[in-house]
């Protein structure tokens, strides 16, 4: 009996070892109809990264033609329109996680399995543990972490050789004059004004959740308001800062390299307090079956360890599986290591902050609301 | 009528007579006037089914989508379907005392949202309720996770005890089956609605929900409605249903439920929040005022309609700007178009072809190329401020700060819109003919007084035309004032947006396009009243 057992046990792991193998082969696609497939996600260099590491493998794979949509920012709102019209045309759409605890909230987005709709990592961890903490909804299949840090040009006159060190330096006009550049909204500019007006780390959100911690936060960013240029596209801190319209600006980690490493601006990276931030996929819920089926074969195909160390090749995005940090290898044109690049970089990241998604969740209307005003002020 | 058709027929004449009186005849003996109108009728269907593809596309793809979109402003069926039982209980509830609601509305809420849970949809409820009261999205989401968790059996365990019968199936058929089921127990009619729904959803269709004892949350409302019946009322059950309720009014105050209002404030403190209640009842109606309330920066609290806190207060700033700039757009747009027409107008063909090529050129090009490129002229380090360092009318300190503020909105917005001024009022201008102002002239009038007397009455319905065109576009812009407004500039439009794109908020999106809309009519109407819209002329 025991004997028996033991030979199961055998067979088992033999046939976990063929699925594993048998997933550099992809397995077939059972039930699945439909030969193109529409991909909404942020185009520019990010939708590249995409094709070449997930779209182009898997079309020579499959003969599935993928169509890439260029909705950014909007495939939110577009998703719930479709959803409302019954006609949904996205297959799969790259979210921030915020948006997509949002749509899994609203019914838009599929609950995923993770250990069973996602490939296991080579050495059989499962996904679920593979991802581990950055599995933040149900329906969202993280892909890349990327982080908000601040960018500052090196040739500033008037800092006197001073180079800044952490991230209170954006308020430190004294010491730092010049132009600020910060995002047009109050997420992450809540939590760098307390933690410089000496909130502890961990007391952040405790203290927002008051009035006074609000204000207290709003306070502390008027000592720079005058002196801010308050962005809202992605694009927009790079070149400010390539312009020299602005000395430091917060910006996403792969807009500043795209700007410091292929395109040699005097701009350097102030990775201290960066906030780390997730992107990743979605499934839309009310296609059809065959629809859906597709667009889980695909998502195994493209969130697997190797695929997601091949997206960092293109854009200096830390894959979001803990099993392809090993993998990540060089500049696919510069030729450079990306893992120094990476926000998630042991050196990097020696002062990072959480993002508290729930927290967001609640508050993100009302104090947008509270934040816009004082902006009008 | 009725007396011509009474007419003897035999007498003709009389009746020819008759009707020539009334009205001509045609030849065929039909009065003249039926059949003209017969013949215009036609003609008029022609005409109708000519354009009715226009209008089929007018209304499927113009007037329904924008009607569903204002209906939204004020459409909050959603609390009433996913909470029905609860809605109805918290009717009674008096929000103005310093109570939360009965532990019915409770175990209301625990049986409605084990159902909402079950379809995934508490989590949306909580997202729109969040809007109104915010943090009470996550209290949804919590409770969710933690529903199928709650105990509920106590109501079931104790009605077993009475009486076995309610273990089975059969008892709840036979209560269903009582005459006024419906009347005498709402609470538990509406739970056993849920029911069904939770297990076509968990088990499909094909299993019939009367097939199986629902659970504990539906004992539960039985219980609540039964202490809800007086003592006669519960007489009347125990000889009416004895196979039910035989020893229910000795049994009754034996009997407990489960206090799940203690287990509600165990997953979150939030609904033992009174304010969390009073916005939850609030929320109740089908239809609701708060997005509209909200589009001005009013709220409706305890105390009625209130104005928002003033860190609060954006949207009615937001309104006032957004016609201040407009109105300054407009005028720039005047001072600057009118020259421009006049002398397209003026110059021979030749040359005012080229130069209205030069006027459309920026209009055939990307909307966001001329923006970006505004940005590389005004910025502090852009092209202007360094020819203005250069030629030394500034120094390096003093570069002038001309975008990312309300100045780069009105120029880049003068500069995109220009041409819908200049457009009318050339077209105007080409119609006056240049002997009006030599007549003048001929008569003695100086330059300037022939200019204001005779050729600029002339153009005001160019300007009217122009200005209407301007402002109204300009009102709607949001990529402009988004690139180049930093928080001086940017406009109402960028709040809705905002609204649809990020925050997913329609209805509040909807009723800030609503009021919108309103403004622009109420201006057009003035328009109307003070200049008159039949002066307005394209060309």
């Amino acid at each position: 009996m025991k004997f028996t057992a033991g030979l199961t046990g055998l067979f088992a792991l033999s046939a976990v070892a063929t699925v594993v193998t048998a997933m550099d082969a992809l397995p077939e696609c059972e039930n699945c109809g439909s030969d193109d497939m529409t991909i909404a996600s942020w185009g520019g260099a990010y939708t590249k990264s995409q094709d070449e590491a997930y779209h182009k493998p898997y079309s020579a794979m499959t003969d599935v033609s993928i169509i890439n949509d260029d909705s950014g920012a909007k495939a939110v709102a577009k998703l719930r329109a479709m959803n409302e019209a019954g006609n949904i045309t996205f297959d799969v759409v790259d979210v921030v996680a915020a948006d997509a605890i949002r749509l899994c909230d609203e019914g838009l987005a599929l609950e995923i399995d993770f250990d069973t709709m996602l490939a296991a990592a080579p050495d059989g961890t499962p996904a679920s543990e593979d991802f581990g903490d950055l599995l933040v909804s149900d329906c969202f299949i993280p892909q890349i972490v990327y982080s908000t840090t601040f960018g500052y040009r090196t040739d500033n006159e008037a800092w006197a050789g001073a180079v800044p060190e952490d991230v209170c330096a954006v308020f430190d006009t004294e010491n730092f004059p010049g132009q600020r550049a910060l995002e047009k909204r109050p997420i992450n500019n809540m939590e760098w004004a307390l933690m410089c007006d000496g909130v502890a780390t961990t007391d952040i959100y405790d203290v927002l959740s008051t009035d006074e911690g609000v204000q207290q936060a709003f306070d502390k960013l008027a000592t720079i308001k005058d002196e801010t240029i308050w962005w809202s596209a992605g694009a927009e801190p790079p070149q400010l800062l390539a312009d020299g319209e602005v000395a430091m600006s917060s910006a996403y980690n792969g807009r500043l390299f795209a700007a410091i490493e292929e395109e040699n601006q005097p701009i350097a990276m102030l990775w201290d307090a960066q906030v780390f931030d997730l992107d990743g996929w979605i499934i839309p819920t009310g296609m059809s079956e065959e629809r859906t089926n597709r667009a889980l074969h695909y998502i195994k195909f493209a969130t697997d360890t190797q695929r997601l160390a091949d997206q960092a090749k293109y854009i200096s995005y830390g894959p979001a599986r803990a099993s392809s940090a090993p993998l990540v290898g060089q500049h696919a044109e510069l030729g450079i290591d990306m893992a120094p690049h990476m926000p998630t970089d042991p050196d990097n990241a020696q002062n990072t902050f959480l993002y508290n998604y729930e927290w967001w969740a609640d508050n993100s209307d009302d104090l947008d609301a509270k934040f816009q005003a004082w902006l009008a002020q | 009528m009725s007396a011509h058709i009474q007419a003897p027929i035999s007498d003709q004449n009389l009746g020819h007579i008759a009707s020539t009186d009334q009205a001509p005849l045609t030849r065929d003996g039909k009065p003249l006037k039926t059949s003209l109108a017969k013949a215009l009728r036609r003609d008029k269907l022609r005409a109708f089914l000519l354009i009715l593809p226009l209008l089929g596309f007018i209304i499927v793809s113009f007037v329904m989508p924008i009607g569903d979109m204002l209906f939204r402003s004020v459409e909050n069926k959603i609390v009433e379907q996913i909470l029905p039982g609860t809605v109805t209980a918290l009717a009674s509830w008096d929000s103005t005392k310093d109570e939360l609601p009965s532990e019915f509305v409770f175990a209301t809420l625990a049986d409605d949202l084990m159902l909402a849970q079950e379809l995934k949809r508490h989590t949306r409820l909580g997202n729109r309720i969040n809007y109104d009261q915010p943090g009470i999205s996550s209290v949804f989401r919590k409770t969710g996770r933690r529903i199928k968790r709650f105990d509920n059996t106590a109501a079931m365990d104790a009605l077993s005890a009475m009486n076995s019968v309610w273990e089975t199936p059969a008892a709840w058929s036979s209560l269903r089956s009582l005459p006024d089921f419906s009347s005498t127990f709402p609470a538990t009619a509406q739970s056993l609605r849920n029911w069904t729904r939770y297990v076509a959803s968990e088990e499909g269709d094909d299993v019939d929900a009367t097939s199986l004892v629902p659970h504990g949350f539906t004992y539960s409302l039985l219980y609540h409605d039964l202490s809800k019946l007086d003592s006669g009322a519960l007489q009347t059950l125990e000889s009416s249903a004895a196979d039910l309720f035989a020893g229910i009014s000795a049994q009754l105050p034996t009997m407990t439920s489960e206090n799940f209002r203690q287990q509600f404030e165990d997953v979150d403190d939030g609904w033992i929040d009174l304010a969390n209640w009073q916005t939850i009842q609030r929320l109740s109606p089908p239809i609701v005022d708060s997005y509209f309330l909200a589009s001005v920066d009013a709220e409706r609290t305890a105390l009625g309609v209130e104005r928002k806190p003033t860190n609060e207060r954006i949207y009615v700033l937001l309104f006032l700007r957004t016609i201040a700039i407009s109105l300054i757009i407009t005028i720039s747009c005047i001072l600057l178009g009118y020259p421009v027409a006049y002398l397209l107008a003026t110059l021979s063909v030749r040359t005012s072809n080229m130069l209205l090529i030069l006027v459309l050129l920026p209009f055939w090009t990307s909307l966001l190329v001329r923006t970006s490129a505004w940005k590389v002229l005004l910025q502090q380090q852009g092209v202007i401020n360094d020819i203005l360092v250069w030629v030394g009318l500034i120094d390096h300190a003093g570069r002038l700060v001309m975008i990312n503020n309300m100045t780069g909105t009105i120029i880049a917005m003068t500069h995109i819109l220009l041409p819908f001024m200049i457009l009318p009022l050339y077209s105007v201008m080409k119609t006056i003919s240049p002997t009006y102002m030599r007549a003048a002239k001929s008569m003695g009038a100086s330059d300037s007084l022939a200019f204001w007397r005779i050729y600029f009455p002339n153009t005001v319905a160019g300007i009217g035309a122009g200005s209407i065109l301007v402002f109204i576009l300009s009102i709607g812009y949001y990529i402009t004032p988004e690139l180049v407004g930093g928080t001086t500039g940017v406009f109402i439009s960028n709040r809705i947006a905002y609204h649809i794109s990020s925050s997913l908020n329609w209805g509040l999106a909807s009723a800030l396009g609503a009021v919108l809309l309103v403004m622009v009519l109420a201006l057009y109407w003035a328009y109307d009243r003070v200049v008159g819209i039949d002066k307005v002329k394209l060309g």
